[in-house]
């Protein structure tokens, strides 16, 4: 049965110096509360692990929580760079940052093969490219059925999955509907996971298209209103739009970084954006 | 070009007009975004936009910030996982038109989204990446590209390849084993550049009105081909503009 915590003493209690984690959600129900809270605990040398990472990953690597990015898409959606991650691959800001590189498809299947706990997932994929060159968890493979060329992509199977959901009961069974990204992959993938949701509920109403989790899959939960926030939370609350543009002045200077960094997380606690 | 209209409104039109009613679109966010629903407000309102959100059938009402924005899901037929969107809709060829943009692109069209200058573990310039773009380029039947045309865009060389147009020229998405046809039409501020048939290298086929064939040349990194008989893009109507900007508007208000 997963455990039900506070997100504190989630973090805490999962996620340690050096560990790989996963933050997915992809657009929609973004865990930012949750990297936020590893930012406050002042966790070191992570291997961050996302698809696209958006703002939440721009503040977990300024805020010097990153060794090494495994990623596909790293931009603020609409807006523009990244700017704590270019002055990280650029300058080696605040450290220097490791990259692992790949294309969504890249990505996604490598979370199916870790679900599914196999070494390696199959596509048609970056044939043509310079990223095989780049990274090494891309590799060709020949069919063995037709001798067909393909491409090989090592399976993700993190130490830790972050997501963020609509809400759990109190057994820790967790419901996620929308956009639903590769969410539960991540958590199948994952050796533990963490999982911070809207509300806890007594019972969970079923609802069409939602996927559920069961408690027995899922390490711990921890209720984090707005948890997912300035992403958004389909039935909760829309995407701040504003709050990403906003994002870009701020982030552009280290000083101004580092003032939001002291005012909106270290001076803070608790669980809310 | 009339006062009111920017070089983008060109753009934006041109690209919207490329697309058919009833295709079946892969939508990136941004201009092709704009495009896409541009169209679905003008001549072709059967456009199924597929957006890699895992949204499938999107009809936004607003224009959409992100490729993830809750409209685009409340207002799909259907939405699924990411790593159903890729393998089991994009993969097999089910998608008709890639649209896609680029931060750098060479005269056969292959994309670089990845680093501009220096190396690539200290690059000049770190961008965002490949995204969904290199299965999209390898696997829609067909892919649009939309650019700003100028000399640091438009370039002999890509500092990177993250999505394959032509490769090095004919036979290379054959060799490579490339099912899509490959970029047909890329289209910028300045006109329309489509592949040579024979060599596949992009060739100036239109230009939009009030921009003469000098100012092309000059935004382009390379020896610009021009097309023997090249067209005018047709000025934007009255319909067009105005769907453009309540599109537009609906951004400003959501914002």
């Amino acid at each position: 049965m997963a455990e039900l915590l506070s997100l504190s003493e989630a973090v805490a209690g999962v996620i340690n110096d050096g560990d790989s984690v996963a933050f997915e959600g992809f657009t929609h129900l973004i865990p930012f509360a949750a990297a936020q809270e590893v930012i406050r605990q002042r966790r070191r040398d992570l291997t961050v692990i996302r698809l696209t990472p958006d703002v939440i990953f721009d503040q977990l690597i300024g805020a010097g929580c990153v060794r090494k990015l495994v990623f596909s898409w790293g931009g603020n959606p609409g807006v523009g760079s990244l700017h704590r991650f270019r002055d990280a691959v650029e300058n080696g800001w605040p450290a220097p940052l490791e990259l692992e590189e790949h294309s969504h498809a890249g990505m996604a299947n490598r979370f199916a093969a870790g679900a599914s706990n196999l070494p390696f997932a199959v596509l048609r994929g970056y044939v043509g490219t310079d990223l095989p060159e780049r990274t090494p968890s891309i590799k060709p493979i020949e069919c063995p059925f037709t001798g067909e060329q393909l491409t090989a992509v090592e399976a993700l199977n993190p130490d830790v999955g972050v997501i963020h959901a609509q809400r759990a009961d109190r057994e820790g069974n967790v419901q996620l509907w929308g956009i639903v990204g590769v969410q539960k992959e991540t958590v199948l993938a994952s050796t533990r996971s963490l999982v911070t949701v809207e509300e806890i509920v007594d019972e969970l109403e079923p609802l069409p298209g939602a996927i559920v989790l069961p408690h027995w899959t899922v390490t711990c939960v921890a209720e984090a209103p707005h948890g997912a926030h300035p992403s958004y939370a389909q039935g909760y609350y829309d995407r701040d739009n504003a709050a990403y543009r906003a994002w870009d002045p701020i982030s552009r200077e280290r000083e101004r970084f580092e003032q939001w960094l002291e005012e909106e997380i270290f001076a803070t606690e608790g669980a809310s954006a | 070009m009339s006062p009111d209209l920017t070089p983008d409104d060109y753009m934006t039109v041109a690209a919207a007009r490329a697309l058919r009613d009833g295709d079946v679109l892969f939508v990136g966010i941004g201009l092709p975004s704009t495009a896409a629903n541009l169209a679905r407000r003008t001549h072709a309102p059967g456009l199924v936009l597929i957006y890699e959100s895992g949204c499938i059938g999107s009809k936004p009402t607003t224009l959409p910030l992100s490729i993830g924005d809750g409209e685009l899901a409340v207002t799909a037929d259907s939405v699924v996982s990411v790593p159903e969107i890729f393998n089991y809709w994009l993969q097999p060829g089910r998608i008709e038109v890639g649209f896609l943009g680029a931060a750098q692109i060479d005269r056969y069209a292959n994309i670089n989204t990845t680093v501009i200058g220096g190396d690539y573990d200290k690059p000049k310039v770190r961008l965002p990446g490949a995204g969904g773009a290199p299965e999209i380029a390898a696997l829609c039947g067909e892919v649009i590209v939309i650019v700003r045309q100028n000399a640091r865009t438009f370039r002999e060389k890509v500092d990177f390849v993250t999505s394959v147009g032509y490769g090095d020229g004919p036979g290379s998405r054959e060799r490579l084993g490339l099912p899509g046809k490959g970029p047909v039409k890329v289209i910028t501020d300045l006109g329309v550049l489509e592949p040579d048939p024979d060599t596949c290298e992009l060739t100036m086929t239109q230009l939009h009105q009030g921009v003469d064939i000098e100012q092309a040349r000059e935004a382009t990194g390379w020896e610009l081909k021009v097309a023997d008989e090249i067209g005018t893009t047709e000025a934007p109507s009255d319909e067009e503009l105005s769907a453009l900007r309540d599109l537009l508007d609906t951004q400003k208000a959501a914002a």
